[in-house]
């Protein structure tokens, strides 16, 4: 019955055999490499070297600028009130939706993550419209309505842009602490209350301080992506002036004309980039040094809901007004300006046309645009899920040496900010290592990947340590060799994870900017850079036409993931 | 006649030797029971055997097939041993329905589409789980994945089935049953099995042979229950098979005495020469071995007396140590219950002797 074809594994011993683990993890490290470390290797090289010999030169030059040091101010002023801030709406949100008995809740609940789909330079592309310090639609009409000289609201400052950023990076904090709060035991709060202790002592002693790692994680989430946007700095700040770190390297590109002098100077302001944001991590990590709490459950539980008694209708009128500020109004303002005749008509009817819409579906760059961004998304989106769950089978069922080495490059990108990754890659790839692709999607695309690979390979590493490794080996010993066991048995088992990951990629990439627009060429727009442009060029309302057409594509994909996600099978 | 043969086989994970030079045959036809403490690398065999971990040394036979030989350089990968294995966790593909987990060892063999129907018929009727067939794992209770665990471990091989812990994460009464049903399957089929726990008691229920390690992975002793219990080769297998009381004898005036705590009294046994000889012993007895008896001169007094239905559970006090006594009911329906706080006297049959170990007993 023992069917000993023949004795492959007298090689084996000896380690001959070409196996697929190995090859899984060469493969893994090689990616890798070319992937992540090449780009980031090339930026500290350009910064540091000069024609083959260390010099700081470059550096120096940056850091005596005012220019540089005032962008720098900028980039940690803005990146720390962000977070203060939205940190702390966030966790207030998070504990009104998640602990009261406000109404409304379930709602209100998904439609507080809604800008966490929005791209934020949609958003400040909109409150512009609204609040710009000279045209905009809100300003006119208070100076009109109050007789005003000049515009009482500007969103060109620091706080416009600190403003914008909030509102869509609160929700990071938010979606964190209210499943912590969901998966909390319940006991604990019970048992304080037992003891004694009021209930604000309860919400302040021990709710609090149980949800902390919860708060800390959302917190470096907001911390970080505050630090490295790029979106809305740039359309707030230009026009006055106001740079910050990406902006400015962006700004360094542009004016360079892709000059390799320009692009040095780009390279040494990212590393003065990836210092700022070294710098908060480690700041960050001291402030809010948080312990290991277990006792956070991973089963859902019925935590007792605090009830508001008089607050309850104010404080919902308050998150009612929070929501109308910031999803309503923006979305509702690039809705209604992408169908004005023309920017700075009044917004009413008779001066609606479809006009615009029209046009952007029959210029050839904007529909090449939204071509340009499916493909990306989708190809990157897959490539990435696949590479992902190749490292992640590799981290976690085959951990050869060198596995920590691994899982860190995978995930490294995650805390660069996406403008020194373009650089990086502009670096790597066009040219001087032989291979030129600037100017195609295949440059585009390695940026996505590197900028995603984390999500993906984060996703797929938690599906893959829920299967258990005697559910491989019982295959094994059915006879399915360990090719046929991945294959029948732990692929399928991680499939919804690693469908949930395409998306987790595909979403964002779809309304990607900050890269993009480094990157692109003049076949390779994306939707996000040709947004961006239209509105560079002045035309708002085909902008936000095309705005409201990206808005609404990832609603539909949206809706489709959700009922995707809703039939899984078994599990 | 040995239907698995393991010969020296030697096993470390880095620094730590788990086996060393583990040799042990298993009867063809039979249930072998590997027992041991947790830790002391029954798993680590198992694993061995089925190609999932490679041995440092030794030589694995099935069926006088040589599975592994470090000498030889063989290392039948785990797919081609044609081995059945029950997992402690089951191991049911959460995926796939009741018949598919079944069918994948004979779909991995390219068995005919009606032959795979019929024989997964064949064996959910031996397993009882026919209705079941369309389920998936997650709609089946953990005594249910059991059996599909079981019925896909037969359908990998009718002649080596291994069993890893298979009960330990059921209930009480429910691991009865499978204790059960398990010797029933073998009995009309006639597998040879390969039982590995950590529980005595279910060793002892099942197996025709018991194979006993101890926690540095030493196999102890091999033999049916008779043996285990009734000549347990050192004092580690008998505090292990069950419970025990140790009570320490000094050599006082060229004869044994039981020590009582201050108080000693002479043995009235006689204690083998090869064991005794003067040095200071510890008596293992069983609860069960003592019975009570006025005339005896070693006295205690019933501190509690637990009713259990089938036997009654004493706890005595002689001197100052405690010990435990059961009385089967029908005894004590002849001899009388002994009630809590009346005096008796203790007589010890079948003592075992061992040389003394450190204070504690």
């Amino acid at each position: 019955m023992i069917n000993l074809r023949k004795n492959r594994d007298l090689a084996a011993m000896e380690g001959r055999r070409f196996s697929l683990d190995g090859m899984m993890t060469g493969l893994s490290f090689v990616l890798l490499l070319v992937i992540v470390v090449t780009p980031i290797f090339m930026i500290v090289y350009h910064a540091f070297f000069y024609e083959g010999k260390f010099t700081l030169d470059l550096i120096v030059d940056q850091l005596t600028r005012d220019t540089t040091i005032a962008s720098m101010w900028n980039t940690i002023k803005i990146g720390a009130l962000v977070t203060v801030f939205g940190t702390i709406m966030g966790v207030f949100y998070a504990w009104l939706l998640g602990r009261s008995n406000i109404p409304g809740k379930k709602l209100m609940r998904s439609l507080f993550t809604i800008p966490y789909m929005f791209p934020p330079f949609l958003g400040a592309m909109a409150w512009d419209l609204l609040l710009n310090g000279r045209s905009g639609y809100l300003n006119r009409w208070l100076m009109q309505t109050f007789n005003l000289s000049s515009a009482p609201l500007n969103i060109n400052t620091i706080w416009g842009i600190v403003f914008v950023e909030i509102s869509y990076y609160f929700p990071f904090v938010f979606m964190q602490v209210v499943s912590a709060l969901e998966r909390m035991d319940p006991t604990l709060e019970e048992s304080a209350r037992i003891a004694g202790a009021r209930q604000g002592k309860v919400i302040w002693k021990i709710t609090l301080p149980l949800v902390t790692p919860a708060i800390s994680a959302g917190a470096l989430q907001i911390l970080i992506s505050s630090l490295a946007h790029f979106g809305v700095p740039a359309i707030l700040g230009f026009s006055q002036g106001i740079f910050t770190l990406p902006t400015r390297i962006y700004s360094v590109i542009a004016r360079s004309g892709g000059s390799f002098e320009g692009i040095r100077q780009a390279a040494a302001l990212s590393i003065l980039l990836v210092a700022v944001v070294s710098l908060a991590l480690w700041v960050q990590k001291k402030v809010l040094s948080s312990g290991g709490y277990d006792i956070i459950k991973g089963k859902s539980m019925r935590p007792t809901l605090i009830n508001l008694r008089g607050a309850r209708i104010p404080l919902f009128v308050l998150a009612l007004s929070t929501l109308v500020v910031i999803v309503v109004v923006p979305l509702g303002m690039i809705f209604l300006v992408g169908l004005v005749r023309a920017y700075g008509l009044p917004l009413i009817p008779a001066n609606f046309t479809l006009a615009n819409y029209q046009r952007i579906f029959t210029t050839s760059g904007t529909l090449a645009s939204i071509k340009n961004s499916l493909v990306l998304s989708i190809s990157a989106g897959i490539i990435s899920m696949l590479l992902g769950t190749l490292i992640a089978y590799v981290v976690q069922k085959i951990k050869p040496k060198g596995t920590g080495a691994l899982e860190i490059l995978s995930v490294l990108p995650y805390s660069i900010p996406g403008t020194v990754l373009a650089i990086g890659v502009i670096l790597a790839w066009s040219g001087s290592l032989r291979i030129n692709l600037y100017n195609t999607l295949w440059i585009i695309l390695i940026a996505y990947i590197a900028r995603y690979l984390s999500f993906s390979m984060k996703t797929s590493s938690a599906a893959l340590l829920q299967v258990h490794p005697s559910l491989e080996e019982a295959a094994r010993t059915c006879g399915a060799s360990h090719t046929e066991s991945l294959k029948d048995i732990t692929l399928p088992l991680i499939r919804p994870a690693m469908v949930s990951g395409f998306f987790l990629i595909f979403l964002p990439a779809m309304r990607e900017v900050t890269t993009s627009v480094l990157l692109y060429g003049p076949y390779t727009r994306t939707l996000g850079v040709q947004i961006y442009s239209l509105r560079d060029a002045g035309m708002m309302p085909q902008a936000s036409a095309l705005g409201s057409v990206a808005i609404v594509l990832i609603i539909i994909i949206n809706a489709v993931v959700n009922t995707l996600n809703k039939d899984r099978r078994g599990v | 006649m040995a239907y698995v043969r393991f010969e020296n086989i030697s096993f470390s994970y880095g620094d730590n030797q788990v086996l060393k030079d583990f040799s042990l045959s298993l009867p063809k036809n039979e249930i072998m029971c590997l027992v041991g403490p947790s830790g002391c690398g029954k798993t680590t065999l198992v694993r061995c055997l089925l190609g999932l971990s490679r041995p440092d040394q030794g030589e694995i036979y099935v069926d006088d097939v040589c599975m592994f030989s470090s000498k030889r350089r063989i290392n039948v990968p785990a797919e081609r041993r044609g081995i059945g294995i029950v997992f402690q966790d089951y191991a049911v593909w959460p995926h796939l329905t009741v018949k598919e987990n079944i069918a994948y060892p004979l779909r991995k063999r390219r068995v005919k589409r009606e032959e795979i129907a019929r024989r997964v018929q064949n064996v959910l009727k031996q397993v009882s789980m026919s209705e079941y067939i369309n389920h998936l794992p997650s709609q089946l209770s953990g005594g249910q994945q059991q059996r599909v665990a079981i019925a896909r471990a037969l359908m990998s091989s009718d002649s080596l089935i291994v069993l890893d812990e298979p009960i330990t994460n059921l209930d009480a009464k429910l691991r009865d049953q499978m204790l059960n049903e398990i010797r029933e399957l073998q009995r009309n089929i006639g597998t040879t099995i390969f039982y590995i726990t950590h529980d005595q008691r279910a060793a002892l229920h099942l197996g025709d042979q018991l194979a006993i390690m101890d926690p540095q992975g030493e196999l102890v002793q091999i033999g049916t229950d008779e043996d285990i219990i009734l000549r347990p080769k050192n004092r580690f297998i008998f505090e292990f098979i069950g419970v025990t009381n140790f009570l320490p004898l000094k050599f006082i005036d060229s004869a044994y005495h039981l020590d009582l705590g201050g108080q000693m009294v002479p043995w009235p046994e006689e204690v083998p020469p090869e064991v005794g000889g003067g040095l200071p012993l510890d008596m293992g007895i069983r609860p069960n071995d003592i019975t009570f008896d006025g005339a005896s001169p070693i006295r205690a007094r019933v501190r509690r007396s637990v009713f259990l239905g089938s036997e009654y559970d004493y706890f005595v006090q002689a001197g100052d140590r405690e010990l435990r006594v059961q009385q089967s009911t029908l005894d004590a329906t002849l001899v009388g219950v002994a009630k809590e706080g009346s005096e008796v006297g203790l007589r010890f049959l079948n003592p075992h002797y061992y040389p003394a170990v450190a204070r504690g007993a």
